[in-house]
């Protein structure tokens, strides 16, 4: 594609938004990834929300 | 009867509502950009800026794309102060670092346009000079935040913020655009454009748009994630606290 | 009206007593507008080409160092929250802020900015205006600056934040404030229309920021 004497700043400027876009999309992705690996290992550990069932006494293990 | 907003008010129904809709937010964008790149690529050379016009079809959309960004943080704030919608926060708070990007792509896009036309990177033209400033709004919403430790504090003072720059936003473009005048005649920085050039910058300006609140949806999801992690360790920190106290009664 | 001017006279009492945080503030002015002929060099021409900006910018940044201590001093010894809950409107208290960071600090340094207009070889005609725009401008770098304290009331780094989310506010002032002196280099003692837009600038800020100002007290005090 022949874009003309000034090309590479056609380039440079779409070079600028892809990477840009792509950093952020990145950064959404792993950070999504990571807050969910948080939440399951919350959650396997027996961590409940204050809105649900009170816990057991200590000592009598996970229902 | 409830409102949009009053049903998306709770975050477990965002989450699920924003689960289903968000693929197909991805896959519009998506569709959206092969459509719009394809027409860039395939754009006549403008009579007066060759090729190098094609960077407007990127430049103009960010620029747009930067205040309508800010427009939501400021929305978003709205929001959160006066009717202490819960997830109002969280939209403001998602949308600065991504609007700030839009802007820095904004002043990036605008200097490499500028370099081919006006022999320079950077030009003191009003739009420039005034998506600058934007830019600098968006720094100090981001560095506020940043610098309170109390989540919800941080969250209410700088929606205070947001909505003080949005009032002060038209001051500031206008002083921008008189003082832009009054150092040199108006530069018609891509003042007219072509008709055959119109679709192109339309449809990357839907397509960038859809990315936008993609993203944003996006960001929206991880940070409602995050206050559920914050919120399940301190249920857990407060649990292990009061361990001790009750071991003697068994 | 009575529990405002007293408000007013407290804080200037508190300030004349403190006395050097001025003579701070004036000496950083003085040292500012000294150094740009340094680095620049001494053409004249020059100098007086660029008076009308440096005198307001420099002058900005002075204003922007003794911000931070507006809320500081009420909020250290609890008188903030007595203040708040007081009969006095968290406006009035807001604005009566503005007033006295005005009065001890914009005004004293709009005051110098002739003197140091020396410095830099500004035209003979455009003194008045100076002073002028100066005085005019100045109420709005005090109240949105009083909104940016209470904003970084709580905040790491407060002074550099300050300066950061005030100085895009102030743009407004700032252009119409160094336009108002450059056009009075070329029509002496015109006030021109740039003056009336320093002065709309600023008496917006004046409505606009302790309303806003005392919002953000209210949510740093709770």
């Amino acid at each position: 594609m022949d874009l003309g004497p000034n090309a590479v700043f056609v380039w440079a400027a779409y070079g600028a938004v892809a990477v840009v876009l792509a950093i952020l999309l990145l950064w959404l992705i792993a950070d999504g990834v990571r807050q969910q690996r948080k939440l399951d290992r919350l959650d396997a550990e027996g961590v409940r929300r204050r809105s649900a069932r009170p816990p057991t006494a200590p000592g009598e293990g996970r229902e | 009867m409830q409102t949009v907003t009053q049903r998306l008010a709770n975050p477990t129904r965002f989450m699920q509502l924003s689960g289903a809709l968000l693929p197909l937010l991805w896959a519009l964008a998506a569709l959206l950009l092969a459509a719009g790149l394809t027409l860039a690529a395939t754009a006549p050379p403008d009579y007066q800026h060759g090729h190098t016009v094609k960077i407007m079809f990127v430049h103009v959309p960010s620029a747009w794309i930067a205040m309508m960004a800010y427009a939501l943080v400021a929305a978003s704030s709205f929001g959160l102060l006066v009717f202490r919608h819960p997830v109002a926060d969280v939209s403001a708070k998602a949308a600065a670092p991504i609007g700030a990007a839009f802007t820095l792509l904004a002043l990036v896009t605008g200097s490499l346009w500028g370099k081919p036309g006006w022999g320079t990177y950077w030009v003191w033209d009003a739009r420039l000079t005034s998506v600058l400033i934007l830019f600098f709004l968006y720094l100090g919403l981001i560095a506020l935040r940043s610098s309170i430790e109390d989540a919800a504090l941080a969250g209410r003072l700088t929606a205070v913020l947001a909505l003080m720059g949005v009032i002060m936003l038209p001051i500031i473009k206008y002083s921008v655009e008189w003082w832009s005048t009054l150092h040199q005649p108006s530069t018609g920085f891509g003042s007219t454009v072509d008709p055959s050039l119109r679709r192109p910058l339309l449809v990357m300006a839907a397509a960038l748009t859809a990315l936008f609140f993609a993203m944003h949806m996006k960001a929206m999801r991880n940070e409602i994630l995050r206050r559920r992690v914050k919120s399940l360790m301190l249920t857990e920190v407060e649990r292990a606290s009061s361990r001790p106290r009750r071991q003697p009664a068994e | 009206m009575r529990p405002f001017l007293e408000l007013v006279r407290r804080d200037l009492d508190l300030a004349m007593r403190e006395g050097s945080a001025v003579g701070a503030a004036l000496g950083f002015y003085l040292m500012v507008v000294a150094i740009m002929p340094l680095g620049l060099g001494p053409d004249l021409n020059l100098l007086a080409r660029i008076a009308p900006g440096v005198l307001w910018v420099a002058l900005l940044l002075a204003a922007l160092l003794s911000l931070g201590r507006i809320f500081e001093v009420d909020e250290e010894d609890g008188s903030l929250e007595v203040l708040a809950t007081g009969s006095l409107p968290l406006e009035l208290v807001a604005a009566a802020k503005g007033l006295v960071h005005w009065l001890t600090t914009a005004l004293p340094l709009s005051l110098l900015a002739p003197v140091l207009g020396l410095l830099l070889n500004l035209e003979i005609g455009a003194y008045p205006m100076l002073l002028g725009s100066l005085i005019v401008g100045t109420p709005a770098v005090s109240f949105i600056g009083a909104l940016c304290a209470a904003l970084t009331l709580r905040s790491r780094r407060s002074g550099l934040l300050l300066a950061l989310l005030a100085l895009p506010l102030y743009v407004p002032t700032l252009i119409f404030g160094i336009s108002t002196v450059n056009a009075a280099v070329s029509v002496p003692a015109a006030p021109g229309a740039s003056f009336l837009f320093l002065l709309a600038v600023s008496l917006v800020s004046i409505v606009i920021a302790p309303v806003a100002t005392a919002a953000v007290l209210r949510i740093q005090l709770q």
